[in-house]
């Protein structure tokens, strides 16, 4: 086995549990964000009550839950494979986030915004055509 | 304005933090052991890292922008938009790590930043 197909087997499936844990920490913040109401102020006195509202609310601790797992997932990634191939790689999330964003909150999403999305995965996906590791293998891009 | 500043916070203070952390990883070295037990004294021995403690704390300055900004932006409007930081990426990765960015991965990039570009202008 090669080493590029030795890291690739272990990199691809915690690519993908990241690309479904990420944008799901993101939707339940978003969730308890808009039960908070509009944050409008920067002064630490405003602050205060929005931020114990924020903590009072379930959704933003499965969301810190389910971000703090993403965060663990990334580190274990990011220890053999260079960063600029796994933050892209993982941003596969970009489409799941449109989808759970519907799903989820019922946020309407305009063919414009499907479009943006698309594109963005577009280019994830030839960013993730590369090799893993960049620094030590001979240019075989 | 409001947005504007969140938005530049999310995208070079989250990216800052990542490089810093990716740089602390790198130090502790690849991971061949799944055990649980394993992963905790692998996460602990990154915390002897000063470069961990700085990544965490910009990580952290990002994430309360992103709360700020998702308290009157959709999701699916805010994380689109806050893939700005590939482009922040590839130049850190360049910059601070010495990674080699290949000519495929600038052309990703590019498109990961058109696709932002459309999703920004889906702004209500």
């Amino acid at each position: 086995m090669t080493q590029t197909r030795r890291l690739q087997l272990k990199t691809i499936p915690l690519i993908l549990i990241s690309v479904i844990l990420g944008p799901l920490g993101n939707v339940f913040l978003g969730k308890a964000m808009k039960g908070v109401g509009s944050v409008s102020s920067a002064r630490i006195l405003d602050l205060v009550p929005i931020a114990s509202r924020v903590l009072a609310s379930g959704y933003i601790w499965l969301g810190i839950v389910c971000l703090l797992g993403f965060f663990v997932v990334h580190m274990l990634l990011l220890t053999w494979a260079d960063y600029s191939y796994v933050q892209p790689a993982t941003s596969l999330s970009y489409l799941s986030i449109a989808i759970l964003s519907y799903l989820v909150l019922g946020e309407m999403i305009s063919p414009l915004r499907w479009l943006g999305v698309t594109v963005i995965c577009v280019g994830v996906i030839l960013v993730g055509r590369t090799s893993p590791s960049t620094s030590e293998a001979p240019e075989h891009a | 304005m409001r947005e504007a500043v969140l938005f530049f916070f999310i995208v070079v203070a989250g990216t800052a933090g990542e490089l810093s952390v990716s740089r602390a990883m790198k130090g502790v070295g690849e991971v061949h052991d799944f055990r649980p037990k394993s992963i905790l004294r692998f996460v602990l021995r990154s915390f002897r890292l000063p470069w961990m403690w700085l990544g965490i704390a910009l990580m952290s300055l990002a994430f309360f922008s992103l709360l700020a900004i998702l308290s009157f932006r959709q999701v699916s409007f805010v994380v689109p938009v806050s893939a700005l930081s590939y482009a922040a990426g590839a130049f850190g990765a360049k910059l601070f790590l010495g990674e080699r960015i290949s000519r495929n991965r600038w052309i990703g990039i590019a498109m990961v930043c058109l696709g932002v570009t459309i999703v920004w202008w889906t702004r209500e």
